[in-house]
């Protein structure tokens, strides 16, 4: 059934499906219609689930890090500052292989504060171990959810997932949006059958003292773990795709990339308008496309080299930024490529911090700078009489 | 040849307790007594989540564990909202069949960086004892200055000096805050009276909840006391005043512990401890023993004690 | 692909770790006069003190030697002496 609904009521709807056992609910511009949402399906009694309206983020987190320690499924959703207040308990999650599910609606971090979109939140935490996806609209935001427990849940991964959706820009935009299944859902995800869990039967201790001669085997299993992710999500996807016929990458997708000279690379909404600055570019005889990171965490390097093989330039538009280091996904890529055979050009440009707009006119005026020529650490659109005029 | 353990054991039964032996608490610690006691009044049918802190560091280090019931830690300041998880899960699984759920953590965990989980855990009503252990520093870290820290005793964060007599903040009424919570029953125990910690918790747990108890426990290396002296000292802390015994349900006192032998004055408890030192060194220290009883003082008059 | 490590532990493992070998002082009990009142058992933090019927034992696997059964003993049936090893 298709439906024109807001990205946050596809989310919400997205879990539901999901059949969470508890839901830990603290509101925070823009993710809070999701919780409003999900609180209305209990209320309305279509969604069973302990709704635990919580006192913080870090109560929020530390819900449902219980909650799955005892064997139940367990969803929590968040931004920005209540990211940054629940990032102890993140780690912890992804240091006891709890797999939770989180949504975050990427928004600037303060301060100055600031509720618009970009991806400084998600930054924060991308050395916890958690598995990090980004969406590209409201259907892939349906579709991802259930790709992300069963991801998490496998008893091979066993880590927690961060599901981020620029805020704003998908939480209250109205898409049209194909409804799941309920029975294609339950059939895609089983339900949660940890092998360790909190039990009087069984009694176990969980979340032991780690001494120096302990402690490194459990991060190097991490380590390991992120990889073997790789595959997981893979084959995760393309069960979505079996089953339900829709395919949004694994942890990564192309447009138009095939044979491209000049790709585009950028995370979550700015995908949409890329296509159309694509789409405008080859019109007019350019040869570019688009490679999306739909992970961020694993971050896909053998894929990325694989697809970019026959391209000259990378051109990367980033709504991060690292102080003192340079542009996040644009380092991302240049690693990528770090002494590798092909090592095609890289620029980065960093754009939409803090929720400014990034017109299509923005993208293509960077692309024609740009094109055929390294510039690292750009950030566009600024108002250089502001700032001074330096750079 | 003298008898070995295992042939007296033998002989004699053994029953195990839920907190076992092994642990490395220091000997002598009021903590590991008072969590043994608790343990085994709520029996094997429990769940425990337990703060960061000396509790759990001495019971848990990898690969051993004391405890003999399902047991985690996450963090130091949300044993409160993890047990709330806990309650919430096995609830929406339809697997809450008379387990307990209880939440542990010190006086630092529950007082001071756990306050805002516990607050939350309470007000949404959690079927969830949580039980703090105050031995009134951060202790695991060293002996530092919390909320529950008395008056005039010495912590490495708040210690005696030639201009100073230690911590000048009285220790917060925890009890009362959480009472304030409206919750079924919230009451002081302590060490020091073993069979009235071990009823209390029964009784906690027979209450849906949510329910708190908070517990007094000497500890020998922090307050600088000999190690057999932990019952001794915890009874002393009751019988100057300095630690009233009660209990409230719904919000107000319901019962007290009166003080039944002789009322002590303040030095017999406080000059048995190290931290207290500093007060029997000079006329300036005797005007701070004054302020000590005048708080003793206050709480008899209070809460009825006498 | 390999499954996670480390992530939980067996109840009552600590008893590995015999913490007798922490004492310099060690309860005897004497066995005297003894009334089963069973305040040793209760009292001591390390759950080691044992017995029945006015025979009571502490384990010194793990007994640290901290006195609290001597002190609370009220028929003074528990001696705390110097350990000789």
């Amino acid at each position: 059934m298709r439906k024109l609904i807001e990205g946050s009521m596809a989310v919400a709807e997205s879990i539901r499906l999901c059949r969470p056992h508890v839901v830990a609910a603290y509101p925070i511009t823009p993710q809070t219609h999701i919780v409003e949402n999900l609180s209305q399906m209990v209320a309305d009694g279509d969604l069973k689930a302990e709704f635990i309206n919580v006192e913080s983020e870090f109560g929020a987190a530390s819900v449902v890090l219980g909650a799955c320690a005892v064997g139940a499924r367990a969803y929590s959703t968040t931004t920005a500052q209540g990211l940054l207040l629940m990032a102890e308990v993140l780690y912890n999650l992804a240091g006891m292989r709890l797999p939770v599910v989180i949504t975050c609606a990427n928004r600037a971090v303060s301060a100055p504060i600031n509720i618009w979109n970009d991806h400084s939140d998600a930054m924060v935490i991308r050395d916890s171990g958690m598995i990090m996806l980004f969406a590209e609209d409201s259907q892939e935001l349906m579709d991802i959810h259930p790709q992300a427990y069963k991801i998490g849940e496998n008893p091979e991964i066993m880590l927690p997932v961060m599901v981020n959706m620029d805020g704003f820009i998908l939480t209250h935009a109205f898409e049209s949006v194909e409804l799941l299944d309920q029975k294609a859902v339950d059939d895609f995800l089983p339900p949660y059958n940890p092998e360790i869990k909190l039990d009087p039967a069984k009694p176990i201790t969980m979340g032991t003292l780690a001494e120096p001669r302990w402690y490194m085997e459990t991060r190097y299993k991490i380590a390991e773990t992120l990889d073997d992710a790789i595959p997981a999500i893979k084959k995760t996807a393309e069960e979505f795709k079996a089953k339900f016929g829709r395919w949004y990458g694994d942890l990564i997708d192309t447009y138009r990339l095939d044979d491209a000279k000049y790709a585009f690379v950028a995370m979550g909404s700015l995908i949409g308008t890329l296509k159309d600055v694509v789409d405008d570019l080859r019109a007019k005889g350019e040869k570019v496309g688009i490679l999306k990171i739909r992970s961020f965490r694993p971050f896909p390097y053998a894929m990325i080299r694989d697809v970019c093989r026959d391209v000259k330039q990378l051109i990367v538009f980033d709504k991060s930024y690292s102080y003192g280091w340079g542009s996040i996904l644009q380092n991302e890529l240049r690693n990528c490529f770090y002494g590798q055979k092909h090592t095609p050009l890289i620029s980065g440009f960093v754009v939409g911090l803090g929720g400014r707009d990034i017109p299509p006119k923005s993208l293509i005026s960077a692309y024609n700078m740009t094109k055929d020529k390294e510039m690292l650490n750009e950030f566009v659109d600024i108002n250089h009489e502001l700032v001074g005029g330096r750079r | 040849m003298a008898e070995t353990t295992k042939a007296k054991k033998e002989k004699a039964p053994v029953t195990e307790s839920l907190l076992t032996s092994g642990h490395r608490a220091c000997a002598g610690c009021g903590e590991s007594l008072g969590a043994k006691l608790v343990m085994d009044a709520a029996g094997p049918n429990i769940i425990v989540a337990t703060s960061t802190g000396c509790l759990e560091v001495f019971s848990t280090p990898y690969p051993e564990s004391a405890w003999r019931v399902p047991w985690i830690h996450s963090l130091f300041e949300n044993s409160s909202a993890v047990a709330a998880g806990i309650e919430a899960g096995l609830k929406a699984m339809g697997k809450w069949n008379g387990v307990k759920v209880i939440a542990q953590g010190g006086d630092g965990g529950t007082a001071d960086i756990g306050i805002g989980c516990l607050s939350g855990m309470l007000e949404r009503g959690h079927e969830v004892l949580y039980v703090c252990y105050d031995n009134e520093a951060y202790m695991n870290t060293g002996v530092q200055r919390s909320g529950l820290t008395p008056f005039d005793a010495h912590t490495t964060t708040s210690p005696s000096g030639r201009i100073s007599f230690g911590n000048q903040r009285p220790k917060k009424n925890l009890v009362e805050i959480v009472a304030a919570h409206n919750i079924p029953y919230a009451a002081t125990a302590t060490v020091g009276y073993p069979a009235d910690l071990q009823r209390k918790v029964k009784k906690a747990l027979s209450i849906a909840g949510p329910t708190f108890l908070h517990v007094h426990v000497p500890c020998p290396l922090g307050w600088a006391y000999k190690s057999e002296q932990t019952i001794e000292i915890g009874r002393l802390a009751v019988e100057t005043g300095l630690f009233p015994i009660f209990e409230m349900e719904w919000g107000k006192i319901t019962r007290v512990r009166k003080i039944t032998k002789e009322r002590k004055p303040i030095e017999e408890y406080l000059k048995l401890q190290g931290r207290f030192r500093h007060l029997f060194v000079s006329e300036e220290g005797k005007k701070e023993l004054a302020k000590i009883q005048a708080i003793a003082d206050a709480n008899i008059a209070k809460y009825g004690l006498v | 692909m390999s499954k996670p490590i480390l992530l939980a532990v067996e109840p009552g493992s600590s008893k590995v770790n015999k913490t007798g070998s922490w004492r310099t002082m060690v309860p005897i009990f004497k066995h005297e006069t003894c009334t089963d009142c069973r305040i040793c058992v209760v009292v001591c933090p390390d759950a080691c003190v044992f017995g029945q019927d006015n025979k009571y034992y502490a384990d010194l696997d793990f007994c640290k030697g901290c006195g609290i059964c001597a002190y609370e003993c009220p028929v003074d049936d528990i001696d705390m002496v110097l350990e000789v090893k």
